[in-house]
């Protein structure tokens, strides 16, 4: 009779070793991937809003500031939603007949707060600040891209720790003149460096770089 | 005989596979042993994402109107507001009349917070000279009086701040959006919006009148 295994057996058993490792790895990659991929980080995914509001109409068409409806931003940790109230400011007037901005008339006179989708929302082991950014001259297109061409908002960043961490170790690329937090087609000067320029923001708005990576800044 | 030498064989077959694998068993057990338990611990990380503490106008199942933000009670004076100057709180003087005068310092710094201030929450009505004819009324919402006409122009800056807390008419108030400091602001910026259009010689000082004749 002969042998149970051949003698090729011992390359099997050599092979699943290694083929074991590479499987390990090929899984941990697949966990990475499916980990940033838009199907969890919701990246560019839209959520069904109660009322379907546009940006675009309302900020890029209308002109109106992000302040006007996101009025803590400046001030407080929270930017601040809308309250139906300062929808009716101009609807109480505009498309009030239209049922798509039923639910606006309704909160307000109910007195019932309308349910807004959150769309960007990081754990809550992780501490994020508005006014502090707003001041130091981020703006919001840095982290929240062109809103003003959304018709419905999404988010444009993972929200992923390595992604507050290459702005904190090295904010001279994405920094701007404070006045222009709120300009969101801003560019730079035609032939300004936005480098060196962002270098003398850093030290105008005295940004302590060298503890903007340490872990108790945001998580407190 | 033959029998048993041949499952003798067959035995240190078995055995070579396994004393092949036996140095890497042992490595391999305790490296999948520690991916379960990275495994298992990653898969109870919700209660750290969603810890039972509320946000900034969070829901809440507590409360009967469903909102975690509680609102004030009546009488209730927010820390630090006890003492502030009533007249910039209020617009109203002692006598309970719109006070006549701006109740701070009017400084360039003021103005040009008036100014940005007017251009978020007002300009889009009013548009950005005061005549309004703002991009909201061209869409057809209620046309305001220009605040060049007589009647505005005279009209105290404790008219304007009532205005913005209060609202008139077919404009809703504005103050849960604009402190009080800044609706002095932006009261003085439309005073400035006012001169600028009906500014006279008088009002330049006099050293320098002789660059605009
Ligand atoms: C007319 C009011 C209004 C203005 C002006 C406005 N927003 Fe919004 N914003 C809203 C409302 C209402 C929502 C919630 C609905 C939604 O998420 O689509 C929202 C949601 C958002 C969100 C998503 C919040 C979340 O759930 O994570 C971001 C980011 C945002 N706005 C940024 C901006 C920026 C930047 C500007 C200025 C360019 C701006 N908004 C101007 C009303 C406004
Ligand atoms: C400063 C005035 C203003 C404010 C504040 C405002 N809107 Fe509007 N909104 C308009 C105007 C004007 C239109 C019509 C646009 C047009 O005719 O082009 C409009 C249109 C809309 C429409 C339908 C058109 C579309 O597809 O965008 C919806 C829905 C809407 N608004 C929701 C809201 C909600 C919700 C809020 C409060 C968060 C809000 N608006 C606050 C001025 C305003
Ligand atoms: C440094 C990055 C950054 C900048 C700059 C920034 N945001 Fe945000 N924003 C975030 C993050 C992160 C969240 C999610 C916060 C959370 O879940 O606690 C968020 C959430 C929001 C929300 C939802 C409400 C809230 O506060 O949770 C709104 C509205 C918003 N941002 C508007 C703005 C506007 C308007 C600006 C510009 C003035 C701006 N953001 C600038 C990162 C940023
Ligand atoms: C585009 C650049 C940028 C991004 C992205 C960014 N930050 Fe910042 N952050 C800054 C700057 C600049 C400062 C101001 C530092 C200073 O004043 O010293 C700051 C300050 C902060 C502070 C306050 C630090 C203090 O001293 O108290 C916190 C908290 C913070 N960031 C959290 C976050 C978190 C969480 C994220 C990711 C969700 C994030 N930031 C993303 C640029 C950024
Ligand atoms: C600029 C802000 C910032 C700093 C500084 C920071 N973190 Fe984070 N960290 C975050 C945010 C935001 C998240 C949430 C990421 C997400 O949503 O996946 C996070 C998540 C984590 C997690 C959970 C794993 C994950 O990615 O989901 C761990 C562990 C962690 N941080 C450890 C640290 C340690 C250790 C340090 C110091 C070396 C540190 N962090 C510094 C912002 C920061
Ligand atoms: C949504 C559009 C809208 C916005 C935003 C708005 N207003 Fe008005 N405003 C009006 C309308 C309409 C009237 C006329 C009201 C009436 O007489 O029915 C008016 C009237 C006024 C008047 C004249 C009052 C009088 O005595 O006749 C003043 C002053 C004024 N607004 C100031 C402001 C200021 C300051 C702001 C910004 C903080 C502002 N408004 C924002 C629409 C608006």
């Amino acid at each position: 009779m002969p042998q149970i295994f051949p003698k090729t057996a011992n390359m099997l058993a050599h092979m699943s070793i290694v083929g074991a490792v590479l499987a390990f790895v090929i899984f941990v990659s697949v966990l990475a991937i499916i980990y940033r991929s838009p199907y969890v980080t919701q990246v560019n995914v839209v959520r069904e809003q109660p009322i379907p509001f546009s940006h675009q109409h309302h900020v890029e068409q209308l002109g109106i500031d992000c302040r006007y409806c996101h009025d803590t931003v400046e001030t407080s940790g929270f930017a601040g939603m809308p309250s139906s109230e300062t929808c009716m400011t101009c609807h109480s007037q505009i498309w009030t007949d239209q049922p798509m901005l039923q639910p606006v008339v309704q909160s307000y006179e109910n007195e019932q707060p309308i349910e807004w989708i959150r769309v960007h929302d990081l754990p809550d082991f992780a501490y994020f600040d508005h006014s502090i950014h707003v001041q130091k001259g981020i703006s919001c297109v840095e982290c929240h891209g062109r809103v003003d061409q959304m018709p419905l908002v999404r988010k444009t960043e993972t929200l992923h720790m390595s992604w507050c961490l290459e702005c904190h170790r090295t904010p001279e690329e994405f920094i701007r003149p404070r006045e222009h937090v709120f300009t969101m087609d801003w560019t730079p000067e035609p032939g300004e460096d936005r480098y060196a320029m962002g270098e003398a923001l850093v030290q105008e708005y005295n940004i302590r770089k060298e503890q903007l990576t340490n872990c108790s800044i945001c998580h407190r | 005989m033959p029998k048993r030498s041949e499952s003798e064989r067959n035995v240190s077959a078995a055995e070579q596979f396994t004393a092949a694998l036996r140095p890497y068993w042992r490595w391999t057990g305790r490296a999948l042993a520690l991916t379960g338990i990275g495994l298992l611990a990653g898969g109870c990380h919700l209660d750290m994402w969603n810890q039972p503490k509320q946000r900034p106008l969070s829901k809440s199942e507590f409360f009967e109107d469903g909102a975690a933000a509680r609102p004030l009670e009546d009488g209730v004076v927010p820390f630090g507001y006890a003492d502030r100057d009533q007249v910039i709180e209020t617009g109203v003087t002692a006598d309970g009349q719109p006070a006549m005068e701006f109740p701070m310092e009017l400084s360039a710094e003021v103005l040009e917070r008036g100014r940005e201030r007017f251009n978020i929450y007002c300009a889009m009505c009013h548009d950005q000279t005061g005549t309004g004819q703002g991009i909201i009324v061209q869409r057809g919402f209620t046309e305001p009086p220009s605040f060049h006409e007589p009647r505005l122009r005279e009209a105290t800056p404790g008219h304007f701040f009532d205005v913005i807390t209060n609202g008139v008419g077919d404009m809703y108030p504005q103050r849960s959006r604009v402190v009080p400091e800044d609706r002095w602001a932006i009261a003085a910026y439309i005073r400035v919006l006012q001169l600028s259009q009906h500014a006279t010689i008088d009002d330049v000082p006099e050293d320098a009148r002789e660059e605009l004749e």
